[in-house]
């Protein structure tokens, strides 16, 4: 990561909305940042919270006529937001790949593994013989940790179990050594053994291939365990961002507080009540004016209805980011709920 | 937006749920409800009815099943402590896998649970966990009879209900609901929260014109506002359809609620709402839960002890804080490990013992210890002898015959729990791993 070298991806003010019967969901509303090489950001954020749109997007998956879409997303050079096809399908596989969700519903259940990979590859490299991407998948399959990759080339996606079809899907993206993996809650499905193992093989790739890699996850375990920075989500705005320890030790956004504030740790005292966060997040089909969050926050006030710049407030520390019209010392004193960072269990004041 | 932290505690009061009102005939015209539609299994597992069947005799109401109702039950489970709430004895589920064209021949069996003992006592919260396929939502669906069990019993405050019919059952599913993991599919999407909640409100015997009332009161309670019982399931968020399931799930005033999975489908932050939820609820009407999970920082916080499952066996049963601070089975140490802690500076300083593998078929499962396949500390025992469930101080049981954290002391001092599995060898941990005898073998003879 230095300093001269532009970063591999870079999002500006990016904007995708969706055109449905009862309105206009702005999925995304202005969402900017960058990725570097070997570096892993996590993109975190609730259900709805635009995340996967986002990483959809870059891999120009959202086309359909409802979709619109506003700003810039240049990869290595490359301008993806309205790229054709034609210069989006150059551009999968060996620039961008993508790791899904759930790999029962992204592996062909009627095809052998062994050929979806080499279809993979010799969609992508068409020089390539059927013989030579044979070998290229056996290879890709044994660095993923897939024992008897040989013999497991002709077994059918439901003869796998699931952790075992995800290390499939992660053989895919990598068989075109892609510089940039979007992996969308790559081991949500899974079992946390099996979990512990494809983060083991994510963080090896990083090392191994240098790849950048951008990790949608809601699960801050997972976050803190693999990323570098993190990007805080919440109704389509980027809420915060920063680097991995400044978000878990000193947050600047409320709705990071209330995040961290509401999970369960396998290490910290049980005896208290969980400090939740009030209500739910809003409908994107009308969201509240001004900060997105300001219904449920509690330390809301009159300036919250203009929507806050998504800025550096802290000194020396450029790369932290946030939208809150809170000050920095207000900031440090409204997060300590009982010794720890939370947000303060209270009726949110503007509803 | 209401919040049930905003709910006054009292909210509830005498004359909502008397639970003395369980032992009510059940309104005649309760089966015309079409019940079968919105009680908690419908599409899940297409068989049998778990909420009451509305026939008209409640009149076997459990309280008069006295502890050690049945003759010649064993003289296991219930000791010193007072008849527990619910009891499980060697309980066993296989699945039989059937091939062949014209005749079907059984070729094998799945090992979902097997041999399976615990026991639950009044106001307590076991947490179930384990990796998928551990068997661990078989176990609650054999324990509200969804399932009928291969061998072994489950009592219900001291009285067998293993093999109960339909209308035995009845006056126990009151006492004992569940709520399911995906509230998007267990709840009807044709009927509205008000019809939803009227049905097990009626079963208890609320006359019609209340019904109205006690279903606002129950969604209040849950932290909901009263006013949407003309809306439908599809009009909430998850996490308010988790409260509705538990609403319709404290309609019937149970005593005890089987818990599958119930917040791994809703966001971090809604999760901490449900979570505190279940906490007041359980302090209010002092209600049981067996809370089967995944997660296990979600288990650490609710639950009072927690059962450990691998491929349909026990293995390790500790209060829950041990668990967590002096795990003694290597796959719960390999299960804590693999947790990654929110918390970057602790992720970094710590060890973490990453098992490598996946687990075993079930159908095959492996001999002797079950986990050995997967475990660092296996030896040839392991492979040969089942390890029995063996009782450390505080409670603390683990099926191990390598056993963590733990002295030559503790060892010696360990016995051999009467809720082993049959099949298991006789010799504790001590024998192998402290090499020094001791009395209690006399108590454990060979069962196999």
């Amino acid at each position: 990561m230095s300093a001269t070298e532009p970063p591999l991806l870079e999002i500006s003010d990016l904007r995708v909305a969706f055109a449905t019967e009862d309105g206009t969901v702005q999925a995304v509303d202005g969402v900017s940042f960058t990725v570097s090489r070997g570096e892993v950001v996590a993109i975190v954020g609730e259900s709805g919270s635009g995340k996967s749109v986002t990483a959809m997007t870059l891999m120009g998956l959202p086309r359909g006529s409802n979709a619109t879409f506003q700003g810039t997303a240049t990869f290595d050079g490359t301008e993806l937001v309205g790229a054709s096809d034609e210069q989006l399908r150059r551009i999968r596989g060996a620039g961008i790949a993508m790791v899904f969700q759930d790999p029962m519903s992204s592996l062909d259940p009627v095809y052998r593994i062994g050929d979806q990979i080499v279809e993979q590859i010799r969609a992508h490299e068409r020089k390539i013989s059927k013989a030579q991407a044979l070998d290229r998948a056996v290879t890709l399959m044994e660095r993923v940790g897939i024992p008897r990759a040989a013999e497991r080339l002709r077994s059918y996606p439901h003869e796998f179990s699931g952790g075992m079809r995800q290390r499939v899907m992660i053989a895919m993206a990598l068989s075109c050594s892609p510089k940039l993996l979007i992996a969308d809650e790559p081991t949500t499905a899974l079992d946390v053994t099996i979990q512990a193992q494809i983060l083991e093989e994510l963080r090896k790739l990083r090392d191994e291939t240098d790849a950048g890699v951008i990790l949608v996850t809601h699960d801050l375990g997972v976050v803190a365990d693999i990323a570098d920075r993190v990007i805080v989500m919440y109704a389509g705005r980027v809420v915060e961002q920063g680097v991995l320890d400044d978000i878990f030790y000193d947050p600047q956004h409320p709705y990071t507080w209330g995040l961290l504030g509401s999970i369960t740790r396998i290490d910290s005292d049980r005896s208290q009540r969980l400090p939740a966060i009030p209500g739910m997040p809003p409908s994107l089909l009308s969201p509240p004016k001004g900060c997105h969050f300001r219904p449920r926050c509690p330390h809301a006030f009159e300036k919250c209805v203009e929507v806050p710049p998504l800025e550096g407030h802290v000194a020396n520390r450029p790369e932290s980011l946030d939208r809150c019209w809170l000050t920095e010392d207000r900031k440090r004193a409204l997060r300590q709920v009982d010794g720890q960072v939370g947000l303060r269990s209270t009726e949110p004041v503007i509803s | 937006m209401t919040e049930h932290d905003s709910l006054p505690p009292d909210r509830r009061d005498a004359d909502s749920l008397p639970p003395d009102e369980r032992d009510a005939g059940a309104p005649p015209d309760a089966d015309a409800g079409g019940s079968g539609d919105d009680v908690p299994d419908a599409g899940t597992t297409g068989e049998g009815t778990p909420s009451a069947s509305p026939g008209g005799s409640m009149s076997g109401a459990p309280a008069e099943a006295g502890p050690a109702a049945d003759p010649g039950t064993s003289s296991e489970g219930a000791t010193a402590e007072g008849t527990p709430l619910l009891s499980v004895e060697h309980l066993r589920m296989l699945f039989p896998i059937k091939a062949g064209l014209l005749v079907d021949r059984q070729v094998g069996q799945v090992h979902a649970v097997d041999d399976v003992s615990f026991a639950l006592y009044e106001g307590e919260t076991l947490g179930i966990v384990g990796e998928s396929g551990c068997g661990k939502t078989t176990l609650i669906r054999v324990l509200v009879r969804l399932l009928d069990a291969t061998s072994g019993a489950i009592r219900f405050r001291g009285r067998d209900i293993t093999r109960s019919g339909r209308r035995e059952l009845a006056p126990i599913r009151r006492e004992m609901q569940m709520v399911f993991q995906d509230p998007q599919a267990s709840l009807n999407p044709r009927k509205r929260v008000g019809q939803i909640l009227a049905t097990p409100l009626r079963l208890r015997g609320v006359p019609r014109e209340q019904v109205a009332r006690e279903s606002r009161e129950l969604l209040q309670r849950v932290g909901m506002a009263g006013d949407v019982l003309n809306r439908f399931p599809h009009e909430f968020s998850g996490g308010q359809r988790q409260r509705i399931g538990i609403a319709r799930a404290l309609a019937v005033d149970p005593r005890l609620i089987l818990l599958d999975e119930p917040v791994s489908a809703l966001d971090v932050s809604i999760q901490a709402q449900v979570i505190n939820l279940l906490d007041e609820l359980q302090d209010e009407f002092r209600l049981s839960y067996v809370f089967v999970a995944h997660d296990l920082s979600v288990v650490r916080h609710v639950s009072d002890r927690i059962v450990v499952m691998y491929l349909g066996k026990l293995m390790e049963v500790s209060p829950a804080e041990q668990l967590y601070s002096k795990p003694i089975h290597p796959y719960t140490q390999a299960l804590l490990g693999a947790i990654p802690i929110p918390d970057p500076r602790v992720n970094r300083s710590r060890q973490r013992a990453v098992i490598s593998g996946e687990p075993p078929n079930p159908i095959n499962p492996p001999s002797g210890c079950r986990f050995h396949t997967r475990c660092p500390h296996a030896t040839e025992v392991c492979r040969t002898i089942e390890p029995p469930l063996t009782e450390y101080a505080g409670g603390h049981l683990a099926a191990c015959h390598h056993p963590q954290n733990v002295t030559a002391g503790e060892v010696a001092a360990a016995t051999r729990s009467d809720q082993s599995p049959l099949s298991a060898g006789a010799e504790g941990p001590s024998l192998i791993a402290a090499g020094d005898g001791r009395e209690t073998s006399a108590t454990a003879p060979v069962q196999r």
